[in-house]
């Protein structure tokens, strides 16, 4: 059984990986990282002290922006975040447990 | 069928001990005789350091979290599964959307107009109807220093010039005093502020002579010189600049160009003294000419520097102006020597690998792109920019500027898109290829239209700011409006297609 369970995570780690990778690679892409319930970025295909702090910044506008989604109107949620900038478009995709940011240059 | 049998014992002899026996043999050798030696070595300096990080706390969080497997990828692989469809909608949509094309936000106060912070000058230059030959602003962005010359004369004069500093900064600043004047027994025709010491300054003269002053020191500013040596360039100093050691990166050595065709590298001594460490020497018929060109080229005369520009991303590569219009790539890192031998006490190098096409008179200017590694501009007498990209001999547009003069060309140090040209006409020309590849997107009267306007100079520190000098020894701050210091949206793709385009 434990041997039965970590060929699972293994295959779920593959797919984990898969599914990023989809992702990355759709035109415009420049980074996507996932970041727990905590805040800490756990897959990225940024350099480290770039994750580092869009995982931080990120994860806090997220959890304001639920909030203030939530203090409107208690029985409405925050579903997706998106955020246009000179330069990029940040998208975030929450849930309970997990972020997925994905940063993506404007078309041209 | 079968019956009793008597098998007899076979006898085996034994091979080992036979083999054993024979091959049995007496040897004997003996080896040379060893010889050895005993040496000691031991350094005798030795050096003690000590040094502490803290440790980041954030770093090592993540990095534990990340080498830590303890992720649960059942529950991250539901979660992307989830969201993965939703993302990659939106990310194709975003990419194929327009809906921002043209929209900007005025997050600041926007200054709508280019307008003039101060006019600077020194009352006894122009007196002396000396000119700003050229103008540098130091370190920290606050120090503007110009010297004062002459351009319009060839004359080998002895008449007394000036180089004057004012820092904007300071309250109670009187445009019509200096904070500083260094007086130079002849005039001054380029100087260049240390890029990290906010009180060094280079000086080229036109006797080619070069100097450094440190403006800290009020009593004897003058901390270093070449002297007039063998090694001295025999022409006016058109442009020095400093340029950092490749060996130790703390150190600058100084880079001088000159009309004498020598482009030369110098070492500070501790006594003050210059001493040249390298140095490349242009002649003619070791320039690559194109074939196209190669019936223009005349003589073995060496061949006039007047401009020089290093590219901000090869340390290596760097392109000159000469006088007679052309304008050349060259590299540091070459190795054949400029014949003939001159007297120096370096062997010259010779340094050209490409030419481009010409102007029809010197380029004064030249200047490389911050923002992109094949770009540059140059900037001609014969009143033309002309924007070349490193990897073809024609320009990439060419534009007249000025039916007379264009002495001096900068790229902005914030907008990749963005040019200010110097003219014989007194103005200043601010152009903006996101706006207009034709016309200049802003037009500065800096003074009446028979006073050469001959250098300019953007603020790295300080971005709204540009410094132009002119004929009639005037020094003027020009603070620049919003859209020349805001970068727009794709820009760098603009930039990449002015470079990607081929000239018909």
């Amino acid at each position: 059984t434990v041997n039965f369970l970590y060929f699972c995570d293994l295959f779920f780690k593959a797919e984990v990986e898969e599914t990023l990778k989809r992702i990355q690679a759709h035109k415009g892409v420049i980074g996507t990282i996932v970041v727990n319930a905590e805040g800490i970025p756990i897959r990225t295909t940024l350099d480290n002290s770039t994750t580092v702090q869009y995982a931080g910044l990120l994860h806090q506008l997220t959890m304001k922006a639920r909030s203030t989604v939530r203090d409107i109107d208690p029985q409405n949620d925050l579903t997706f975040l998106r955020i246009r900038s000179k330069k990029h478009e940040i998208m975030v995709a929450p849930d309970k447990e997990y972020l997925l940011i994905v940063i993506q240059n404007p078309c041209e | 069928m079968f019956g009793d049998g008597l098998a007899r014992g076979a006898d085996i002899e034994s091979l080992w001990r036979r083999d054993q026996g024979t091959r049995c043999e007496a040897k004997s050798c003996q080896t040379g005789e060893i010889s050895t030696e005993e040496a000691a070595v031991q350094s005798c300096s030795s050096r003690d350091a000590g040094m502490q990080t803290e440790q980041s706390e954030e770093t090592i969080q993540y990095l534990d979290l990340q080498q830590e497997a303890l992720v649960d990828y059942t529950g991250l692989l539901s979660f992307l599964q989830g969201v993965e469809e939703v993302v990659i909608k939106e990310l194709n949509k975003n990419w194929r959307s327009h809906a921002f094309d043209g929209f900007e936000v005025n997050w600041i106060d926007q200054n709508e107009t280019v307008s003039c912070l101060h006019s600077l000058s020194y009352p006894e230059a122009q007196d002396q109807k000396l000119q700003v030959t050229s103008i540098s602003w130091n370190a920290t962005g606050s120090v503007v220093a110009c010297s004062y010359g002459r351009l319009d004369d060839g004359d080998w004069s002895t008449e007394k010039s000036y180089v004057c500093t004012w820092n904007l900064d300071r309250r109670g600043l009187n445009p019509k005093r200096p904070d500083l004047v260094v007086d130079v027994p002849s005039s001054v025709m380029c100087l260049a502020f240390h890029p990290s010491q906010p009180s060094l300054i280079v000086g080229g003269l036109y006797s080619g002579e070069i100097l450094i002053w440190d403006t800290s020191r009020v009593e004897d500013p003058l901390i270093g010189r070449t002297g007039m040596t063998d090694d001295t360039h025999t022409d006016p100093v058109y442009q020095v600049d400093w340029l950092q050691d490749s060996k130790h990166s703390h150190h600058f050595q100084i880079l001088s160009v000159s009309t004498d065709g020598k482009i030369l590298v110098w070492q500070t001594e501790k006594d003050g003294q210059l001493m040249l460490a390298e140095g490349f020497a242009l002649v003619a018929q070791q320039i690559p000419w194109s074939m196209k060109l190669k019936k223009h080229a005349r003589g073995e005369s060496a061949v006039g520097v007047t401009a020089l520009s290093f590219s901000h991303f090869d340390p290596s590569v760097f392109i000159i102006g000469v006088e007679g219009g052309y304008s050349l790539k060259c590299s540091t890192a070459v190795e054949n020597t400029a014949v003939p031998r001159t007297g120096s006490s370096v062997p010259l190098k010779a340094p050209a690998q490409f030419a481009f096409t010409p102007h029809g008179g010197p380029v004064y200017s030249v200047s490389c792109s911050p923002f992109h590694r094949n770009l540059f501009l140059s900037g001609s007498t014969d009143g033309h920019v002309h924007l070349h990209s490193m990897l073809q001999a024609q320009p990439l547009i060419s534009l007249q500027l000025s039916k007379k003069y264009l002495f001096s060309v900068r790229w902005s140090p914030v907008r990749p898109l963005v040019f200010a040209a110097a003219t014989g006409e007194g103005e200043v020309h601010l152009f903006d290829f996101g706006k207009s590849s034709q016309k200049p997107a802003v037009s500065i009267k800096q003074a009446s239209a028979d006073t050469e306007v001959y250098c300019i100079e953007f603020n790295i520190k300080h971005t709204q700011l540009l410094a132009a000098g002119d004929a009639s020894g005037m020094l003027k701050i020009w603070q620049l409006s919003s859209d020349f210091i805001q970068e727009g949206p794709r820009e760098m793709n603009h930039l990449e297609q002015l470079a990607d385009e081929v000239p018909d």
